[in-house]
């Protein structure tokens, strides 16, 4: 099949934009509610963050004169389109026509909607959003070694940096010890509770979001959901030789996708809903302190095994 | 176009999200406001949110009496919250000034100063007479839509949730 067809079909449609914009709403749907169900509450309606996103296309924004407010309106815009172009990357189908170095294109990918938070919390103009972004900036620093240390380490283990090869590869010691690093930093790079301090919302009102209204404010709520299906898509991938098992059936590889990506969500939301905020200094020092030994273990392990054995 | 509007109209009356303003309650009614969002009463049910930020809300909820030093305070954060929007008047406080009524430090009620949407009186009023006028509150926006100036003002009262 023509490659351009292909990847612009995996970006719209699967796993790309028609996929994961109803699978963002059902996943940010799946961490209100489970956090509900553990502090005994009946939760949100399943449509509700489908409603929330209507509600905020039909709101008027402030006005925002001048490319200062361009480049404010620029942001979440950018977000929701890395993020899109990180999920359509994930390798779900069989034969999806991935390219050697689409991990780190991957890895760029995710890491670019944090730094439009980090940006618009300081183009607002607002103390709460210049505060907001501070810490997301100290936290990013912190949790990002870890994260791309545990992937380096995966795929200096398997030896090449394309995610079909990865999603294919025989579970070992060390890519156990990768996911679980990874699964460490996901809290921190979807700001869920231990690590929500970005937008800690009663203490600095909502961070970098403070000062977007309406629709703008509706791309944000979309960009971050999207990261919730690229993040767990990410880590479905890599837990899952058994989409490459099952790559004879398109259908049930994309099911077990999916069952997988739900079953992290639960898991994050549970630990959310099980932990309070912790300080920044606090969230810092658990990433530099606690877990880089790890991650630095589980990459010289991975060097090792990679060039002496 | 109709269909648009009809689905705009289904998402604000089923997602209010809230600002709480203290105007210089006596924070009574604050605490019963967090009672209707704690699980007892599990607000989050109906889609009600409380928002950090005042742009983000569509409904401001307003206890305490107004008093001279929140009057400038609470206009600024009336023009913080972004269209379609309603105001909720929590207590006996902001509908009349309740007991600090021709107190000198006072500059209220509150519809002196905003236009009050839907009033929930009592001292403190109950959790689900709260929820009922964040609900009421939540239907005028859906009937207004964008281009409707003028307020229609309800009273909501626990009697009429349902048991």
């Amino acid at each position: 099949m023509n490659p351009m067809l292909t990847a612009l079909a995996r970006l719209l449609i699967f796993p790309g934009l028609l996929f994961a914009v109803p699978a963002a709403w059902f996943f940010l749907w799946v961490e209100r509610k489970a956090v509900a169900r553990m502090q005994e509450r009946v939760g949100p309606p399943f449509m509700q963050p489908f409603w929330d996103f209507t509600k905020l296309l039909g709101k008027s924004t402030p006005p925002r004169p001048g490319i200062a407010g361009f480049i404010m309106r620029a942001w979440p815009l950018i977000a929701v389109g890395s993020a899109a172009g990180a999920v359509g990357l994930l390798p779900v189908l069989p034969l999806s026509g991935g390219f050697e170095g689409d991990l780190i294109l991957l890895l760029a990918l995710l890491e670019l909607p944090s730094i439009c938070i980090i940006a618009a919390g300081f183009s607002s103009r607002s103390i709460f959003g210049e505060i907001g972004s501070a810490r997301e900036a100290a936290l990013s620093v912190s949790y990002n070694i870890v994260f791309l240390l545990a992937i380096v380490s995966i795929a200096a283990s398997q030896h090449t940096f394309r995610l079909e090869a990865l999603a294919a590869m025989h579970p070992s010691f060390l890519t156990v010890l990768g996911i679980i690093a990874i699964l460490i930093c996901l809290p921190a790079k979807l700001h869920i509770n231990p690590f929500s301090l970005p937008n800690a919302e009663q203490e600095i009102y909502s961070g970098p979001m403070t000062e977007y209204a309406g629709p703008e404010l509706a791309m944000w709520e979309l960009a971050h959901g999207l990261e919730w299906v690229a993040a767990t898509g990410l880590v479905a991938t890599l837990v899952a030789p058994h989409i490459a098992l099952a790559w004879g059936t398109s259908l049930l590889a994309g099911g077990i996708f999916v069952v997988l990506s739900v079953a992290v969500v639960l898991l994050l939301s549970v630990l959310a809903a099980a932990t309070a905020r912790l300080a920044i200094d606090s969230s810092v020092r658990f990433y530099w302190q606690c877990t880089l030994i790890f991650a630095v273990l589980a990459i010289s392990s991975a060097l090792f095994v990679r060039f002496w054995l | 176009m109709n269909l648009w509007k009809r689905l705009m109209c289904t998402a604000r009356r089923k997602s209010p999200w809230l600002f709480h303003m203290n105007s210089g309650s006596c924070n009574g009614c604050d605490i019963e406001i967090i009672a209707a969002l704690s699980p007892r009463y599990d607000a989050e049910q109906l889609g009600v949110l409380l928002q950090g930020s005042p742009r983000h809300a569509d409904i401001l909820v307003v206890t305490g009496p107004v008093t001279n030093k929140a009057v400038n305070a609470v206009k600024t954060v009336y023009d913080q919250v972004c269209g379609p929007k309603a105001v909720v008047a929590i207590g006996s406080c902001p509908a009349t000034t309740n007991v600090f009524i021709d107190s000198r430090t006072l500059d209220g009620p509150l519809d002196k100063h905003l236009p009050v949407d839907v009033y929930v009186p009592g001292c403190p009023p109950r959790p689900d007479a709260i929820i009922a006028g964040v609900v009421k509150a939540a239907v005028l926006l859906a009937e207004r839509g964008s281009d409707a100036p003028q307020p229609t003002v309800a009273i909501a009262t626990a009697e009429e949730v349902q048991p």
